[in-house]
């Protein structure tokens, strides 16, 4: 709290620079301009007024931040000291329990193996798809496409994962066999119990990836639309094909925006909730075979298990939560640092 | 022509190299298609989703090489890469079309005057009839709760950053936070006030518990639209403003802040549109209530999303439908002011700023 009002506190001082004294602030208004000395003064304390309360804005944005990992780190201390496994490397979640037992391993695994899923399937789709509108699809209909995408971008995850539970669930059974059969050497699809509900972290992997697909489709979009018509025709006059001017103009301008666009779609799928809590068939194990119904995420555990919980309970949920927080933090400040660097060497602002 | 054609061709330096045809990629999808349904219905594949994706596959195979056999490798590469991004485009048209089709015909049948104008009071898990008053009430409270602190605090930091901080070190550090603050997931928001608000001050779940954790997740995007609309305005306007001896303030709030209007409407309407259906925060310090509770500082109360996902996990046939036809009330609620929000940035953007 003290530090950020601190900061704020020179520049409104090297601003005024008649403002230590009270009496000579007062004064100083009535100096060059006598007529306008009541405009005059009641501007100095409007502006001084309407400056404190948006730079006290600012700072309680910075106050909120500090807040969230503040009270989330006191109270998973206060789980974790309570802790009787390891927090890193238990797989289990047993907070009801006497002794109480509880970690992470399962849960950032299942975190983790999910989003990726979802990121490997959406992306490359994505970029597809913002491609076509940007670039391929008949100018008449690019944007009316555009508002769709951004329609379906808002979509609630609550839909995405009630249509996941109840429509595409009965339908993965026959990719789940197929996959398992023909992959199943790959270890990741192998199944340990073919035939069970396809209730697994794939499925999962594939309702989150399509509950992304618009959200990075609409940013890309956007960048790829920006792309410097001189580029683009540059690469066409000295013969390109369509898809070489796509991949010597569109793409290395678009680059940072696709990056970030992904981030911003992997922070989505790490982070939520829903449409996980409703497909998935939970449990706290290690499991890397993606199509076995076990296994869970951070945010699910979170959401079901609340409900359930009292003290210590909901400390470890908390501590749960962190630990995520954490996790979208890297992701976040990777995308920036990559952007950033990105930005420096890309010509593409020329 | 015929024998200019064929006379050319033989002296092998062509002008025009040779191309497919422009019906190709219409016969080639129907042979995809056919070949798919054939492999499908002969191997026996249940799945659908396995049609489609072998049928995808076989389509830009025969587009690939049907190209390179004709137009050479570097069109055949074009060629697939054309191919996979129609590909791409109407593969992922499917599930979200489906999204939005079993929600529309799930959801239609359920809804009624007797679903919008009653709470689930005294209604029992395997008994048609009730509906989502009380939610659609708790989403409106608490969202509005959410937008009445999340809009002025977020346009203020937007023109904090905009018009003052100008790249100062608080204005470099809010803007990182901002981008961090996007990126919190809502279960995160929600733990958060559960933790300071909840256990730590011991206060009861209540619908503004809720609509604090939403105002978090409301504000960065508040914060991030509203900058780009203030980046947008001219700085001729401010400094017209300003040589005409009006104070800073004032020509913020009478110049700037009105010509980015528009826009900064459009941005607070969307992020209301993406704080309507978030569901985690409300789950854990709403709570949830089947009556009817129109104060949102006492007890707790229910919300459209909250209210699809008690439906959904009920799990009886009734309370599924009820739960589709929330998702739809919520999917309209949604596409209304994602529309709403559009149509003000049209009708009001800036002359000449505009595409």
């Amino acid at each position: 709290m003290e530090t950020p009002r601190d900061t704020s506190a020179p520049p409104s001082g090297s601003q005024n620079p008649q403002a230590p004294t009270p009496h000579l602030a007062g004064s100083s208004p009535r100096r060059g301009r006598s007529s306008l000395s009541d405009a005059g003064s009641t501007g100095r304390r409007g502006d001084a007024i309407f400056k404190f309360a948006s730079s006290g804005s600012g700072v309680l944005l910075l106050v909120i931040m500090a807040a969230i990992a503040a009270f989330l780190t006191v109270r998973a201390v206060s789980a974790i000291s309570a802790d009787h496994g390891n927090f890193l490397t238990t797989a289990d979640w047993q907070t009801q329990a006497d002794p109480i037992t509880f970690g992470i391993a399962a849960i950032a695994l299942g975190t983790v193996l999910s989003a990726l899923i979802a990121m490997v399937i959406a992306v490359p789709v994505a970029l597809g798809i913002a491609l076509f509108i940007s670039h391929y699809a008949p100018r008449r209909i690019a944007q009316g496409l555009g508002y769709v995408v951004d329609l379906l971008a808002a979509v609630p995850s609550i839909v995405f994962g009630l249509w996941g539970a109840l429509f595409l669930v009965p339908h993965m059974i026959g990719v789940n066999a197929w996959l398992n059969q023909y992959f199943g050497w790959t270890f990741i699809f192998h199944q340990n119990e073919p035939g069970t509900q396809p209730r697994s972290l794939f499925t999962v992997g594939v309702v989150l990836a399509i509950m992304i697909l618009p959200i990075i489709t609409a940013v890309t979009r956007e960048i790829f639309l920006q792309v410097p018509r001189a580029h683009e025709e540059a690469a066409l006059a000295l013969g390109a094909t369509r898809w070489e001017m796509v991949r010597t103009a569109v793409i290395p301008f678009g680059r940072s925006g696709i990056i970030s666009a992904s981030m911003l779609g992997l922070g989505r799928a790490l982070g939520e909730t829903m449409a996980v809590a409703t497909v998935l068939s939970p449990s706290y194990v290690i499991n890397f075979h993606v199509l076995d119904p076990a296994g869970s995420t951070i945010a699910q555990t979170i959401a079901s298990q609340f409900g359930e919980s009292q003290g210590t309970g909901r400390d470890a949920l908390i501590a749960a939560g962190l630990v995520l927080f954490v996790i979208t933090l890297l992701v976040n400040g990777g995308a920036r640092l990559i952007i950033a660097r990105r930005k420096e060497y890309s010509g593409a602002d020329a | 022509m015929s024998s200019l054609a064929t006379s050319s061709r033989s002296l092998s330096s062509t002008l025009t190299e040779r191309r497919l045809p422009r019906w190709m990629p219409a016969a080639n999808l129907v042979l995809a298609v056919l070949l798919a349904v054939a492999i499908g219905a002969g191997f026996g594949l249940s799945s659908k989703l396995q049609w489609c994706l072998i049928g995808a596959i076989l389509f830009v195979a025969i587009q690939y090489v049907a190209s390179t056999a004709v137009e050479g490798r570097r069109h055949a590469k074009n060629t697939m890469a054309t191919s996979l991004v129609w590909v791409a485009f109407l593969l992922a048209l499917l599930p979200l079309i489906s999204v939005l089709w079993m929600t529309i015909s799930k959801g239609i049948g359920v809804i009624n005057a007797n679903f919008l104008t009653h709470s689930m009071n005294g209604i029992a898990i395997n008994q048609d009839g009730g509906g989502l008053y009380h939610a659609l009430i708790g989403t409106l409270e608490q969202v509005g709760l959410a937008a009445l602190f999340a809009a002025p605090v977020g346009i203020l930091t937007a023109v904090y950053l905009v018009e003052y901080g100008r790249g100062n070190k608080l204005s470099k550090a809010v803007s990182f936070f901002v981008d961090v603050m996007t990126g919190v997931p809502s279960i995160v928001a929600g733990l958060f006030v559960l933790s300071f608000w909840i256990i730590i001050l011991n206060m009861p779940f209540t619908g503004f518990a809720g609509s604090m954790a939403l105002a978090i997740l409301m504000l960065p995007v508040v914060v991030r639209s509203t900058e780009e609309m203030l980046k947008l305005v001219p700085n001729e306007l401010r400094e017209a403003s300003l040589a005409l001896g009006v104070p800073k303030w004032l020509t913020i709030t009478r110049v700037v802040l009105p010509t980015a209007l528009g826009g900064i409407t459009t941005g607070v309407m969307l992020a209301v549109a993406r704080i309507v259906g978030e569901t985690a925060p409300i789950l854990m310090l709403v709570f949830g209530a089947d009556t009817i509770n129109m104060d949102p500082f006492n007890n707790p109360q229910s919300s459209l999303p909250l209210f699809v996902w008690t439906e959904y996990s009920r799990g009886t046939d009734q309370s599924q439908a009820r739960a589709w036809g929330g998702a739809l009330v919520l999917i309209a609620l949604v596409m209304v002011l994602n529309l709403v929000a559009r149509g003000i940035a049209r009708w009001k953007a800036p002359k000449g700023l505009s595409r």
